[in-house]
C-alpha cells in the first residue's frame, strides 16, 4: 500500500505540467463553491447583526422586506414617510421603551446621509447587543455637526474639525449640493462592520435646517437662508423615513404592531427585524440556491475533467503497468494506483482552493467592504464548508474508481504483454 | 538462493492448454517442460507462436485453462490472485522488450523496484551486500552501467544502458526464475554481444535460472539448451498469424 502510494505520488509528479492544469481547474471549483458560501454567510451574517436590540421597524406602508432594506440598509428608497407627529404618539405608547427616528434622502460622496436622535447613539444595537462606540470625538449636539461611520472618515480621509458639504438626493447632480450649509466632522465612530460604518450621521435638525429653504427638491427660488440664521427658523422635523422602535418588554411585540397598523392618524406599519429578514432570505434563498447549484455543476466539470486526464493517459502507461505488474503489483493494487493519483491530485485541488478562499478573503476584505459594505469574515471552514469541501473530495475520488478500474480491467487483460 | 536439489525443477510444465476467452482455438498446448535451479535456456520463436503468453504462464499473470504450471512445486492455479503477485514479487524477475523502466524514477530507484514489493528480496538484497542500495549499486556495477548514471532519470539513458538497468531490477534479490522477452531487440549487434555477456555473468553470479527468449536464432550459442516454441507448443501459429 505505502509503496503503490509512493509510486502514485512520483508517477503524478512526473506528470505534473497536465495534472496541474487539473489541480487548478479543482481548486477554482473548490474557490468558487467555498467562496460563493462563505459570502452567502457573511451577508446573512452582516444583514442579521446590522440591528439587533430593535423590537419593531416602523414606517409608511409598503412591503416589510423594503422597509427593512431602506431603514437599516438604506437599499432602495421610501414610498412615503412618516409625519413627526405620528413619531411623537408612538413615542408616548406605554409599551414602548425608546424610538430612534430616520430621515433619509441625502447623501455625501456616495455615502448615505442619516438624520437621527441623540437616541441613535445611545440605544442603537449591532452584532451582539453592541453599542456604538467613537473612535475620535462626540455624538452631534449643533445643528451642523457630523459623526462619520468608520469606513466613511477612512475612505475619505476626513479627520475632526473636516468641512463637509451634503448633497440632495444621491449627489449625481452638482446643482443639488447643500453648498451652503457645510457640516462640521465632530465624531468618528468606531467599525462595526455594519451599515453604519458607510453613513454620515447628523441631527435631525440638521436634515431640516439644509431643507429650510428648499421646496419639493429644489431650492426655492429667490430664498435664500444662511446658514447662521436658521436658528431664527423651527426646525422640529416635520416627517421621518421610519422609526426602530425598543419595546419594555418583548411579550408587547404584537400588540404594539397590532397598535401601529391600527393608527388613525396615517397609515403605517411595523415590522420586526427577524421575520422581515426570514423573508428576504426566501427571496434571496432562489438565488443562493441557484448560485450553489452552478458551483457544483463547475466542481462536476472539474471532475470530469480529471477523470478525462486520467483515463487519456492510461493507455500511454499500459506498459507502466504490466512493469508493475511484472514486479509483483497485483491488479487491486494497480487500482489503487490509479485511484490513488485521482484522490491525490483532488486532495491538493480542494486544499488549494481551500487556502485561496481565505487569502481572497484576506486580501479583499477591505475592498468588499468599501464597495459593497459586506464585511467578510477571516475564519476557519464552517461546518457546511468542510461538508462542501468533503464533498468534492467524495467525487473526486469516487470519480478516481472510473480510470482506476479501466485499469485494473486493462491489467487483468493484458497481463505482461500489453497490446498498444 | 535455492536449495532445492538440481533434480526437482525449478519450473515445470505438464499438458498445458491456454485460450483467450471468446477464442475458439488453444494459443497454447505444451505437454511437458522443466527448469532447473540455475539453468539457462533459450526459447526461439517466430513472432506470434504464443511466447508473450507463455511467459506470462510462467510468471503467473495468466493462468492455464488446463495442466499445471509450478514454480517451486507450486501450482499458480492453486493459489489465489494475490498469492500468485506475492509468489511472482518474491521468486520471478522479468525482463521486457523494451521500454523496460518506469521513466518518472531514477536508475536506482527503478532497480530497488520489486523490493518495495517483497520482503523475500529484500531481505536477500540486504544479506548479500549489507543494504538493499549496496545491492541495486554492486549489479549496476556488474553490468558496467557507470556510477555517473545512477541517479538519473531512466528515460535519460540509452535503449542499451535501460535494459542493462532493467537486468538488474530483475536479479536484484537473487529471485530464483528469471524471465528475459526478447531484451536484445531493440540493440545493434554490438550492443547485442556486449549485452547478452553482461546478462549471463549477473545472472550465473545471482543463481538464478533464466528462460530466455527471442526469435533471433544467433543469440542461441549464448546457450547450451535451446528450445523451439513452434515444436514445444503444439497448438501451432495461428493461421491469421501465419498468414
Amino acid at each position: 500500500m505505502k509503496a503503490m502510494l509512493a509510486l502514485a505520488g512520483q508517477s503524478a509528479w512526473n506528470r505534473r505540467f497536465v495534472l496541474v492544469l487539473v489541480v487548478l481547474s479543482i481548486a477554482l471549483s473548490t474557490f468558487l463553491l467555498v467562496g460563493i458560501e462563505r459570502i452567502r454567510v457573511d451577508v446573512r451574517d452582516n444583514f442579521a447583526t446590522s440591528v439587533s436590540g430593535t423590537d419593531l421597524i416602523v414606517g409608511a406602508r409598503t412591503g416589510a422586506v423594503q422597509l427593512m432594506l431602506y431603514a437599516v440598509f438604506h437599499i432602495g428608497n421610501a414610498s412615503n414617510n412618516i409625519r413627526w407627529r405620528s413619531v411623537q404618539a408612538l413615542a408616548q405608547n406605554r409599551a414602548v421603551a425608546w424610538t430612534i427616528p430616520i430621515s433619509l434622502g441625502d447623501s455625501h460622496r456616495g455615502f448615505p446621509v442619516v438624520a437621527t436622535s441623540q437616541a441613535y447613539f445611545e440605544r442603537f444595537r449591532y452584532g451582539d447587543q453592541t453599542a456604538l462606540a467613537f473612535a475620535q470625538g462626540r455624538p452631534f449636539e449643533k445643528v451642523f455637526d457630523a459623526v462619520l461611520g468608520a469606513e466613511v472618515a477612512r475612505r475619505l480621509g476626513y479627520k475632526l474639525g473636516d468641512r463637509i458639504v451634503l448633497s440632495h438626493g444621491d449627489g449625481v447632480l452638482s446643482t443639488n449640493d447643500h453648498a451652503d450649509k457645510p457640516f462640521t466632522v465632530v465624531g468618528v465612530l468606531q467599525p462595526t462592520g455594519t451599515p453604519v460604518d458607510r453613513s454620515v450621521h447628523i441631527d435631525l435638525e440638521g436634515m431640516e435646517a439644509i431643507h429650510i429653504d428648499w421646496v419639493a427638491g429644489a431650492p426655492l427660488p429667490g430664498l435664500t437662508v444662511p446658514a447662521d440664521q436658521v436658528g431664527n427658523y423651527d426646525l422640529t422635523p416635520k416627517n421621518v423615513t421610519a422609526v426602530l422602535v425598543g419595546l419594555k418588554s418583548r411579550a408587547a411585540v404584537f400588540s404594539v404592531q397590532r397598535w401601529i397598523s391600527e393608527y388613525d392618524g396615517e397609515p403605517l406599519m411595523a415590522v420586526l427585524p427577524g421575520v422581515a429578514l426570514d423573508e428576504l432570505w426566501d427571496v434571496v434563498g432562489i438565488g443562493e440556491r441557484g448560485l450553489l447549484a452552478v458551483s457544483a455543476l463547475v466542481s462536476l466539470v472539474s471532475v470530469a475533467g480529471l477523470v478525462a486526464v486520467i483515463m487519456t493517459g492510461l493507455n500511454e502507461r499500459r506498459r507502466e503497468l504490466a512493469i508493475l505488474r511484472a514486479v509483483g503489483a497485483g491488479p487491486r493494487q494497480v487500482l489503487l494506483l490509479l485511484a490513488a493519483e485521482g484522490v491525490l491530485l483532488t486532495i491538493c485541488g480542494v486544499v488549494l482552493g481551500a487556502l485561496a478562499s481565505i487569502v481572497a478573503t484576506a486580501l479583499l476584505a477591505g475592498w468588499v467592504q468599501t464597495h459593497f459594505g459586506i464585511a467578510l469574515h477571516l475564519r476557519p471552514p464552517s461546518t457546511d464548508e468542510w461538508l462542501l469541501l468533503a464533498g468534492v473530495l467524495a467525487g473526486g475520488s469516487l470519480a478516481s474508481l472510473v480510470p482506476g478500474y479501466r485499469a485494473y480491467r486493462l491489467s487483468l487483460a493484458d497481463g505482461l504483454s500489453p497490446r498498444i | 538462493m535455492d536449495t532445492r536439489s538440481p533434480d526437482i525443477p525449478l519450473l515445470s510444465l505438464r499438458d498445458v492448454t491456454f485460450r483467450w476467452p471468446r477464442e475458439q482455438h488453444d494459443l497454447i498446448d505444451i505437454v511437458e517442460f522443466e527448469l532447473h535451479p540455475g539453468e539457462a535456456v533459450f526459447v526461439r520463436g517466430p513472432s506470434g507462436c504464443g511466447k508473450s503468453t507463455l511467459l506470462s504462464l510462467l510468471a503467473g499473470v495468466l493462468t492455464a485453462r488446463s495442466g499445471q504450471v509450478r514454480l517451486l512445486g507450486q501450482d499458480w492455479r492453486d493459489l489465489s490472485t494475490a498469492q500468485r503477485d506475492r509468489r511472482r514479487a518474491d521468486h520471478v524477475g522479468y525482463i521486457f522488450q523494451q521500454f523496460n523502466l518506469l521513466p518518472f524514477l531514477s536508475v536506482i530507484d527503478n532497480v530497488l523496484l520489486p523490493i518495495r514489493f517483497s520482503a523475500q528480496r529484500a531481505a536477500k538484497a540486504r544479506e548479500a551486500s549489507g543494504a538493499a542500495r549496496a545491492s541495486a549499486e554492486h549489479l549496476l556495477e556488474q553490468l558496467g552501467l557507470d556510477a555517473r548514471l545512477w541517479k538519473r532519470r531512466a528515460f535519460e539513458l540509452s535503449v542499451g544502458q535501460q535494459q542493462r538497468v532493467a537486468t538488474a531490477r530483475a536479479l536484484i534479490g537473487s529471485p530464483e526464475f528469471v524471465i528475459a522477452d526478447e531484451p536484445t531487440s531493440a540493440l545493434d549487434e554490438a550492443l547485442r554481444a556486449s549485452f547478452m555477456r553482461l546478462l549471463l555473468q549477473a545472472r550465473a553470479a545471482a543463481g538464478s535460472a533464466l528462460v530466455f527468449v527471442s526469435h533471433d536464432a544467433r543469440l542461441a550459442e549464448h546457450f547450451e539448451r535451446h528450445v523451439d516454441l513452434p515444436t514445444l507448443n503444439r497448438a501451432g501459429i495461428p493461421q491469421a498469424v501465419a498468414a
